[in-house]
């Protein structure tokens, strides 16, 4: 059975390494409700095949995956999906880009402009999640 | 196909490798490691040894010195070992005036585990005629029928010398395709050379880079990657730097120092900003190092352990 459910488009152009873009494909996907509970994932081959992509960068989109407890892997059938990403409470989004916004007027305010605002941002997110790893 | 089994013994493993020719010296003190279920890279300038090494793990060129051990066994000219390796040499080793079919016939004779009807459905699937003599297909085309016969030995080894060079955008996405479907079927590794780097980041994950006449890396990408930092500062002397990592290049404004170092631990100094290093940034560095002298740097051996599961 080929499970032509979803398939995957790879940028070798994109900051984002292959593996993670499998990886966001697949939970964009499931917030969009392309893909549902009990689904198939393509099968390591049927994306190599498509994409020419190592088959390790697959397996390990798909085990990160499983490690979210988003999907399964059922030996000798191939990788279903388990459930849907737990997304935050709906007002969270506009909530945070009201408070950003304001952040934002303030750093304009000092004379940021918008390429020093993303670098700035860039750094904080990285420090945070080298926070996290420490 | 399953995880990876890095318990399982190398499919190559090379320790001191070295190929004169008379008075030329085609490559030296070569240690490196590939571990089962790869697809390699091996990178190098022109003339850098990458041919030599391949004919070598092959059993195609005897060492002049060291140890080389593939798929458990010394390489050399014998059915047995010959069964567990495919080898594809620049000139695509074709009969021009044979068919795909009649290849495939005559690969039956010589191969004991040959696997037909797997190179007459993915020639099938590509549309390529199997009655037409191979000299009229195209580059790309001659390249698939290739490829298929090599895998029909059912390998455990692909050896692959600058396979895709001559091809078409589009036939070589099909050409690496067919290649990692075969891996991902697994049993299977790959070791290929090749100058395109886009296309390699996109279907290796282990690297092996020959410069300045030896192994400058070889490891998994992602843990070679990991090991490299590019740091941005105002310019200074960059012998602190140099005391904990080693400076692979370094560039210089009159203002502004570019460093792309292996890290040796954490960067102190807040002067410097670092950054990841992207694969072509890394491999175009390591190019352009100069050539061998004294006090050049010893090859990485420590990054030929495997990575971690990724």
């Amino acid at each position: 059975m080929r499970s032509d459910v979803i398939s995957f488009r790879l940028d070798s152009r994109s900051v984002v390494p292959p593996y993670l873009q499998i990886v966001q494909q697949v939970r964009q996907a499931l917030r969009m409700g392309v893909l549902d509970v009990g689904d198939q994932l393509p099968t390591v081959r049927e994306v190599v095949a498509a994409t020419a992509i190592n088959p390790n960068t697959v397996l390990k989109a798909y085990r990160d995956l499983e490690r979210e407890g988003l999907v399964e892997p059922r030996a000798g059938h191939g990788t279903f999906v388990l459930r849907r990403p737990p997304g935050p409470p709906p007002g969270t989004h506009s909530r945070l880009a009201r408070s950003l916004a304001q952040w934002v007027r303030g750093a304009r305010e000092a004379g940021l402009d918008d390429d020093s605002i993303e670098s700035l941002l860039r750094v904080t997110l990285q420090a945070a999640a080298e926070q996290e790893i420490a | 196909m399953t995880a990876r089994q890095d318990a399982a013994p190398p499919v190559i493993e090379t320790r001191g490798l070295a190929k004169r020719y008379r008075r030329v010296t085609a490559l030296t003190d070569c240690t490196i490691t590939v571990p089962e279920g790869r697809i390699s890279a091996l990178i190098g300038a022109n003339g850098a040894g990458k041919t030599t090494l391949l004919r070598m793990l092959a059993g195609l060129a005897r060492p002049s010195d060291g140890d080389v051990t593939v798929l458990g066994g010394t390489p050399r000219q014998d059915p047995a070992f010959l069964a567990g390796i495919g080898f594809l040499a620049q000139e695509i080793p074709l009969y021009r005036r044979l068919s795909a079919g009649d290849h495939i016939a005559v690969g039956a004779h010589l191969n004991p585990r040959w696997d037909a009807a797997s190179v007459r459905e993915r020639l099938s699937s590509l549309n390529i005629p199997l009655d037409q003599a191979v000299g009229t297909l195209s580059g790309g085309q001659r390249a698939q029928v290739a490829l298929s016969l090599t895998l029909a030995k059912r390998p455990r080894l692909l050896l692959l010398d600058e396979p895709v060079a001559a091809l078409d955008p589009l036939a070589r996405r099909q050409f690496l395709a067919t290649l990692a479907e075969a891996v991902a079927a697994g049993g299977l590794t790959v070791v290929l050379s090749s100058h395109l780097v886009a296309d390699i980041e996109r279907v290796c994950d282990h690297l092996i880079l020959l410069a300045a006449g030896r192994v400058q890396l070889c490891g998994d990408i992602d843990t070679v990657l990991a090991d490299h930092q590019v740091l941005v500062g105002p310019r200074k002397d960059t012998t602190a730097i140099q005391k904990a990592h080693t400076l692979v290049q370094a560039t210089h404004t009159a203002r502004q120092s570019t460093l792309l170092i292996r890290v040796g631990g954490p960067v102190i100094d807040p002067a410097w900003e670092a950054a990841d290093v992207g694969f072509e940034e890394l491999v175009l560095a390591y190019l352009s190092q100069p050539g061998p002298g004294p006090g050049a740097p010893p090859a990485i051996a420590h990054l030929t352990t495997v990575g971690e599961d990724q």
